[in-house]
């Protein structure tokens, strides 16, 4: 023991420490820089600072054609390009009143939802390698190349797909294409049990994120949180469900709540949970769009000059990292007057300097990853 | 039962009288206009009241609007527990806007704020933190406002590229 600290009428004096972590990082996804001040290892706050990615993606938007924004929505969000398109394409086709053709919803669904295992792959996948499980890393991304594979057959890239297009997709998805997804969705749903041994039961994963860095339902309504981290914390929402847009409503699927099953609800580990869930939900979904999946075009006849008349609207899509908005007003010309992207990121980020309050160092990269934010969405 | 836009707005109005004008309906997302002045109290007042709990901002924005000489602040609002939205609108002039902040409503507002404050200039009054959210601390102007000119360059470091088709035929 130290003599010091025991001698009569001495205080150990302690001072807070003031620290960067990034914007190189390997576990901030991206670039992006927190400002921690720190107790010994209990962290008084944690300020993020964003914008090391900010691209303009929204002044772009009024500066190129409605057809001609659709490639760039894609860098929005490039682990989930599929539903930046999407976001972007129903609000113009709302403004501009096109149906789209009932082939190209189901061809949007299937790549969507392949889009998101994708996606949710990644989230946990890093997750674990964050915390220090390197493995099972390498398990989810040797699944999500195989679907990148299927990627390129659908539409020809693996990560900025530029896929769905005003009035319906670009390429239609084939009958050999559904049978190689067929074949890697009775391969996949296998190895979600193999994930789950492999990662999700195990005693020190649970352990070190069971009760970590709760995320109570009031802060999730007061901060705007989405998606799956919304519904960590007990809220059942999925836009796919509540508002309902594209063939959502025709389909039968579970939507995961957290039940705080190792600890409370809310906490990193509910996060995590409910992320293999909506993978394995999303197979089941995939199954019935491949089954009811009618024949026809995949896309409408959508003039290139494309001018929908004056209007705003915003749309709502379901993406992996939760409600992305797109707030679109057309003047009636050929370039949107303004494009907004709400990303779940951002929101999600907003929170961080709350809820590090009073956490360990090493917990607030658990809680980075439980929340599965990503730099190129917050900062657009 | 679902609340309908139109009686939101009845209801704000009844509370607000004067505040609220200029009510659409027949739109895809029905709006109304607040008095800069009130926006507060009305956004507590759309978030407690009872049937119409809009717990949720899902977004801020704003829209500039030269032509009008405005800039206009988008507040979208949804309520979970109630499966309504209601979209507010806020105008202000273009020469130092200024408006309320709603941050003590809707803690989601804070940032959202500082993005409106960095990309359009607007000025929060009565926010936590109001800085620059996605550029630097040191840049110049408002990108997103419709007559930004991009400063010539940044950090000792030139904005301006030459065209690459002209390169390119040279």
């Amino acid at each position: 023991m130290n003599e010091i600290a025991h001698t009569e009428g001495e205080v150990f004096h302690t001072e807070d420490m003031t620290l960067s972590v990034g914007p190189q990082h390997p576990s901030t996804h991206g670039v992006l820089r927190f400002v921690v001040r720190t107790d010994g290892e209990v962290i008084r706050k944690a300020i993020p600072d964003v914008g090391y990615l900010h691209r303009s993606i929204e002044k772009i938007g009024e500066k190129v054609t409605w057809h001609g924004y659709v490639p760039y929505t894609d860098r929005a969000d490039y682990l989930a390009a599929m539903f930046a398109n999407q976001g972007f394409c129903m609000a113009a086709e709302k403004l501009g009143s096109i149906e789209v053709v009932r082939r190209g919803e189901f061809c949007r669904a299937i790549a969507c939802e392949l889009n998101r295992i994708a996606s949710h792959l990644i989230s946990v996948g890093t997750f674990g390698q964050d915390i220090g499980a390197i493995t099972p890393f390498l398990h989810a991304l040797r699944e999500r190349e195989t679907i990148n594979n299927l990627m390129e057959e659908i539409c020809g890239a693996r990560l900025t797909y530029n896929y769905i297009r005003i009035g319906g997709v670009g390429y239609d998805i084939t009958r050999e294409i559904c049978d190689h997804i067929t074949e890697f969705l009775d391969h996949f749903e296998l190895i979600v049990d193999e994930f789950n041994r492999l990662l999700s039961y195990n005693k020190i994963f649970i352990e070190r994120l069971a009760n970590v860095a709760v995320i109570t339902k009031e802060d999730a309504l007061q901060y705007n949180i989405v998606g799956p981290n919304l519904r960590a914390c007990g809220i059942k929402w999925d836009i796919r469900r509540d508002i309902p847009y594209s063939v959502y409503p025709e389909l039968e699927f579970e939507v995961p709540v957290g039940t705080g099953e190792k600890g409370t609800l809310g906490d990193s580990y509910d996060r995590y949970m409910v992320r293999i869930r909506e993978m394995q939900e999303s197979c089941r979904i995939l199954r019935q769009c491949l089954k009811m999946m009618p024949q026809g075009p995949a896309i409408a006849k959508v003039p290139r000059k494309f001018k929908p008349p004056a209007g705003e609207f915003y749309a709502r899509v379901e993406a992996p990292r939760g409600d992305m908005g797109f707030y679109v007003i057309s003047d009636g010309s050929e370039y949107p007057y303004r494009v907004r992207i709400r990303t779940g990121s951002f929101t999600a980020m907003s929170l961080v300097e709350k809820i590090s309050h009073g956490i360990m160092m090493a917990d607030l990269i658990a809680l980075i990853a439980s929340l599965d934010v990503d730099a190129p969405e917050i900062d657009r | 039962m679902k609340v309908e836009a139109k009686d939101i707005f009845a209801k704000t109005e009844l509370r607000f009288p004067e505040k609220v004008s200029g009510f659409k309906g027949d739109v895809f997302e029905p709006y109304f206009q607040i008095e800069p002045q009130s926006v507060v109290e009305a956004g507590r007042y759309l978030r407690d009241e009872p049937g119409v709990q809009f717990e949720v901002l899902s977004d801020l924005t704003a829209v500039d609007l030269p032509k009008e000489n405005k800039i206009q602040i988008v507040y979208h609002l949804y309520s979970y527990s109630q499966r309504h939205a209601i979209v507010l609108k806020v105008d202000l002039p273009r020469e130092e806007p200024h408006v309320s902040t709603v941050e003590n409503v809707w803690k989601a507002a804070n940032w959202f704020e500082r993005e409106v404050f960095d990309l359009f200039g607007v000025n929060f009054e009565g926010h936590s933190d109001l800085r620059r959210i996605l550029l630097p601390e040191d840049w110049v102007g408002h990108p997103l406002l419709k007559d930004y000119v991009e400063q010539e360059e940044y950090d000792g470091i030139s904005t301006q590229r030459e065209p690459l088709v002209e390169k390119l035929l040279r």
